[in-house]
């Protein structure tokens, strides 16, 4: 039996702050972080928006693009690290507002950029095994990144949510497989209360994003017998644009390859929804039959590798709801005075 | 605005969800539970608007009330929707790219808090249908 996404919905906030705007407030070098970074800009939320408007605007394109009837929804699962309520789900606001209440389950998902994909395999897991016929998977983050902290230049807003089922005829895009590399790596936190994330500085991207990326990445190959020149596609989480270059080249993987669903220069990192996000921009120009081979990273620390395929039904769907291409186009541009206003930096009594 | 009146307007707010008097072919929104013009002989049904709708005048807020300090300048505006009703809502745009006759379209947002320890209300914003 065939698992996969019914459909998918991404959002992005129309504001962006440049590189160079926050550089300037701390007497940081842009050239420099830009080209380290290989991010430009990132998107930064309106005053009413959180991870739960943005989870809702994104599960709303989902279901409309493929025209789903949301009551055969049977399981919400949001994955963010910013969740607007530290108790209180995030999920059950979305199943309201896409008419998928009353009858199903929801939960709230937490493993710092990978909860949207640990989300996604929950649900392959539950409509495989019969208990729901659709879920709802989806990573939503208005990231946090400390004034001052290398955070700062990349934590970005955004949200993807996919629809997961299994009827044959309805998948846009069928998950072959899926793999996970986990291990107990503190390389990024944040302490119950506390605003903001800390992480372990620049020495943890070896032990954490490098290593169960490749893990995850190779443990599926291996598992499924296949190699990077299998695939159409690639995408690996992007924190930066720099991480996901450098594993794809360790990778085996071509340039070409990850070029399509590498929006992190233009949006940021948006924490549970950036490897979805690159799996959505690449499915937002896939052909039938293409493949496209996906690896998300939470720190703390884990790797989830997908391998999928495209089916004819993405023809179908794919113009019904905004692609992530036209969700990046006409932002509006803000100083960082108007970004601390936005991102609460600044508190009016 | 206390608990329980925003939970009882929850569905309301974040799916316009309104009503429909089937008699006389009236739509309401906020929901009424009796048709004014049919009164008893009147037969009421839920309905979902789509939120489409235009703008019918409008002001821009600069001196916002207490937990809206921080989004003035921000546009408020009665919206009459496709279906007939109008609310009163803010639209997401910059001031100078409203006007009247504008079309408008549904958005999910915060509408408002109870302070930092108190809910958090969310519902129906409009932003222009371009």
């Amino acid at each position: 039996m065939s698992v996969g996404i019914v459909s998918y919905g991404a959002y992005v906030p129309r504001y962006r702050i440049k590189i160079e705007d926050i550089a300037r407030v701390w007497g940081d070098d842009a050239d420099i972080l830009r080209s380290g970074l290989m991010v430009n800009e990132k998107a930064v939320p309106d005053v009413d928006e959180d991870a739960a408007t943005i989870a809702v605007e994104a599960a709303r394109a989902a279901v409309t693009r493929s025209d789903i009837d949301a009551q055969r929804i049977g399981a919400v699962y949001t994955g963010s690290e910013s969740h607007p309520y530290a108790v209180k789900p995030t999920s059950t606001i979305v199943a309201e507002a896409t008419g998928a209440t009353p009858v199903l389950t929801a939960a709230d998902f937490e493993f710092a950029c990978k909860a949207g994909t640990a989300a996604v395999q929950a649900c392959m897991g539950l409509v495989s095994s019969g208990m729901i016929d659709l879920g709802l998977a989806i990573g939503s983050d208005v990231a946090q990144g400390a004034p001052e902290d290398a955070l700062e230049y990349t934590a970005a807003a955004g949200g993807v949510a996919f629809v997961i089922g299994n009827k044959e005829s309805e998948l846009a895009a069928i998950i072959e497989d899926t793999y996970s590399f986990t291990t107990d790596t503190p390389d990024f936190w944040r302490r119950e209360g506390m605003p903001y994330p800390e992480h372990g500085g620049r020495f943890t991207g070896e032990p954490g994003y490098f290593k169960h990326v490749t893990n995850a990445a190779k443990g599926l190959m291996a598992k499924i017998d296949t190699k990077p020149e299998d695939y159409d596609y690639a995408v690996f989480h992007q924190p930066n644009g720099k991480f996901p270059s450098r594993v794809a080249k360790m990778l085996g993987f071509s340039k070409e390859q990850i070029k399509p669903g590498l929006v992190v220069p233009r949006l940021g990192n948006t924490y549970s929804g950036s490897c979805m996000m690159g799996i959505a921009a690449t499915l937002d120009q896939a052909k039938p039959g293409d493949r496209i081979f996906a690896t998300a990273f939470g720190s703390g620390a884990g790797g989830d590798a997908f391998s999928i395929t495209v089916t004819d039904k993405i023809e179908e769907i794919r113009d019904k709801a905004p692609k992530v291409e036209e969700l990046l186009e006409n932002p509006i541009y803000m100083d960082y005075a108007q970004y601390a206003r936005h991102k609460g930096k600044i508190k009016i009594a | 605005m206390s608990v329980p009146r925003f939970w009882r307007k929850q569905i309301a707010r974040y799916n316009l969800v309104g009503t429909h008097c089937k008699k006389c072919d009236e739509y309401f929104y906020p929901p009424r539970n009796m048709c004014p013009a049919c009164r008893r002989e009147g037969e009421i049904e839920d309905f979902k608007f789509s939120g489409k709708g235009e703008v019918v005048t409008y002001t821009v807020i600069h001196t916002a009330a207490e937990g809206f300090e921080n989004q003035t300048p921000y546009v408020l505006a009665i919206i009459k929707l496709e279906e007939g009703p109008s609310l009163t809502s803010q639209i997401i745009c910059e001031p100078e790219e409203v006007s009247i006759g504008m079309k408008v379209k549904p958005v999910f947002r915060k509408l408002g808090q109870g302070g930092e320890r108190g809910m958090i209300y969310y519902g129906t914003k409009f932003v222009p249908d371009k």
